[in-house]
């Protein structure tokens, strides 16, 4: 299975993003979509010029932008709203918390630049806490694609759910390698390869590089489970269960603190189901700092070789 | 739809009165609660809901084809709460549920119970004018001319998202909004001019491009009612509407009017006994 995954060319997910809200936009008169001035960065200006009316630029006020996506969804409507995954949760925590989580409303939160492949900005703009914070708002859906067409697929898809739904994706150029026709069914884990030896659980653009590391390891004789988790919460327990059950042990990787990401989530599957001994690939309770997405990756331990290394601890300690 | 229900001034100010013996009842029931801005804002509402919104208590939560009214302040629960059972949006009997265990009627205004009449969570504040423009602009969208009431504390004006909104509904020329400020002058710590001094409002509400209007007594009901039907007049003219209304914290209990001191407290059983001596039960306690 693994030979069959292919990087058909570098795309970034914010572009699927965008490519996917206008084609919503196209289906779906009741959606909208909001953004606080990083129209370009959030790659939407082509539902905006389809849809002007539908679009509302709120400027650089991301607290009122949550407001008004909650009151626009009393009203009915389905509000993406759109800026960078730090002024998409932290700074607006407590209007997400009350006026949507709380209020139960349809809003879609679309966060882009994600994480440290954020890059050359820095630590202030690489958030890694977002996906722990949003999987503890009771009702929230939070979900992390890993390529172009994933994340086009899982925007469109989220219309369809009624409920909050936290989506975040990221700036680089990325290895897009996800079938362009593919279901995107929220909370259901994705397959990439059947392994008897460790179970790798990877999302957003760490997954790339756990195919990579994948390769490294069969040819190093090992067999992996490797499946690929875009939906943080609810997470897909029964993949989990299944591949640990059959593997024995697990490797989490993920573009996020150690404290309260994927890992985390996995960890109280396992423990509640099933105890199996279990490696973090994740950022250690350390900010970013400024360079390239790459770079970066590697500098905070979220490299190809890393994963190599925590499938083999992890082995070890069967 | 309901909708002018009572044109009369003295039934209005006799539903006033009414309302005013639910919250004392609804916050020494519950031993909290905020009587004081639930109180000074009684007349606004009655106003709003009996003679000014075109509304349907069978509540539809998009509301389309209403008038839809947010409360952004929603500490004033109490009086949302008497105002909803008495238009008829849930049994006026479940004023006695008011914070306790499995109510509907949570401290603050939540969705979360499913209590008819309420669209969005309020509490921590800031947030209500913001949803209120989200709401005016589905209208816009929908080819809806109905209209729509947001209200808010003076002391709330302190956060920074009110004024995010104050630059946003103006942009948008959005003139399907009429904000209200209850402009009591005080907060938890004491008068706002202590705490945090808003400085002149209708010139920073001006100077954001809003419709400013003053309403002098915002505990007269004639003056409520003739503001709020003027107000509804500069609706659709390309300005948002905000209305500055001098209100009395507390009005209507000798004991509890023009201070801060009943913001956040209930009033015990020999204070209870005198402040519902003090208003006239005129459509029945639940």
């Amino acid at each position: 299975m693994l030979d069959q995954i292919k990087d058909t060319g570098k795309k970034s997910t914010r572009d699927g993003f965008g490519a996917g809200v206008l084609e919503l936009g196209r289906k779906n008169p009741e959606v909208v979509a909001l953004c606080a001035d990083l129209v370009g960065s959030l790659k939407i200006q082509g539902f905006i010029d389809e849809y002007p009316d539908r679009f509302f630029q709120t400027g650089i006020a991301e607290a009122n932008m949550m407001g008004i996506a909650a009151g626009l969804a009393a009203a009915g409507k389905i509000p993406y709203t759109s800026t960078f995954a730090n002024f998409s949760t932290g700074r607006v925590y407590d209007q997400i918390r009350q006026s949507i989580a709380y209020s139960h409303k349809n809003v879609k939160v679309c966060a882009s630049h994600a994480g440290l492949t954020l890059g050359e900005d820095g630590a202030t703009h690489q958030i890694l806490e977002d996906l722990g914070m949003m999987k503890m708002l009771p009702g929230f859906t939070v979900i992390n694609p890993c390529d172009y067409n994933q994340t086009k697929a899982a925007t469109i898809a989220i219309a369809e759910h009624d409920g909050p739904v936290y989506l975040r994706f990221g700036r680089p150029g990325w290895p897009n390698f996800t079938p362009e026709d593919q279901k995107f069914e929220i909370g259901k884990a994705l397959h990439l390869s059947e392994g008897s030896d460790v179970s790798i659980f990877a999302t957003g653009h760490m997954v790339w590089r756990a195919v990579e590391a994948a390769r490294e390891l069969e040819k190093g004789g090992i067999s992996v489970d490797l499946i690929n988790i875009h939906t943080i919460k609810p997470i897909d327990e029964e993949a989990i269960l299944t591949s640990v059950k059959k593997t024995g042990c697990a490797v989490s990787a993920e573009e996020h603190q150690r404290n309260g990401g994927l890992g985390d989530s996995i960890a109280q599957v396992l423990i509640r189901n099933h105890p199996a001994p279990q490696e973090y690939v994740a950022v250690n309770d350390s900010f970013g700092e400024s360079g390239k997405a790459t770079e970066l990756l590697d500098k905070y331990g979220l490299g190809v070789a890393d994963i190599v290394a925590a499938a083999k601890a992890a082995i070890k300690r069967k | 739809m309901q909708n002018k229900t009572m044109a009369n001034i003295n039934e209005l100010k006799r539903m006033a009165s009414q309302v005013r013996r639910d919250i004392i009842r609804q916050t020494a029931g519950a031993q909290s609660g905020h009587p004081g801005g639930s109180l000074g804002c009684t007349d606004f509402l009655v106003a709003l809901y009996f003679h000014i919104m075109d509304h349907d208590p069978s509540f539809n939560m998009e509301g389309k084809g209403e008038d839809l009214f947010f409360l952004s302040n929603g500490h004033i629960s109490p009086v949302w709460y008497s105002i909803l059972a008495r238009s008829g949006y849930f049994p006026v009997s479940e004023l006695s549920t008011f914070r306790a265990l499995n109510s509907r009627l949570q401290g603050h205004p939540a969705t979360h119970e499913g209590l008819p009449g309420i669209r969005v969570a309020s509490g921590s504040l800031g947030q209500g004018i913001s949803v209120a423009i989200g709401a005016a602009l589905a209208k816009r969208l929908n080819q809806d001319d109905k209209l729509v009431f947001c209200l808010t504390g003076d002391g709330e004006l302190q956060e920074g998202q009110i004024w995010e909104a104050a630059m946003f509904a103006p942009h948008y020329k959005l003139d399907n909004l009429i904000l209200t400020v209850d402009w009591n002058g005080q907060q938890i710590d004491g008068p706002n001019e202590e705490v945090m001094s808003l400085g002149d409002l209708p010139a920073k509400w001006k100077a954001f491009g809003w419709e400013v209007m003053i309403m002098e007594n915002g505990n007269d009901m004639d003056t409520v009612v003739r503001t709020l039907e003027q107000a509804k007049t500069k609706a659709g003219h390309g300005r948002p509407i905000c209305i500055l209304m001098k209100t009395e914290m507390g009005y209507g209990v000798d004991f509890m009017q023009g201070t801060h001191q009943w913001h956040g407290k209930a009033t015990n059983e020999e204070q209870t006994a005198d402040a519902l001596s003090q208003l006239e039960e005129t459509l029945g306690d639940y």
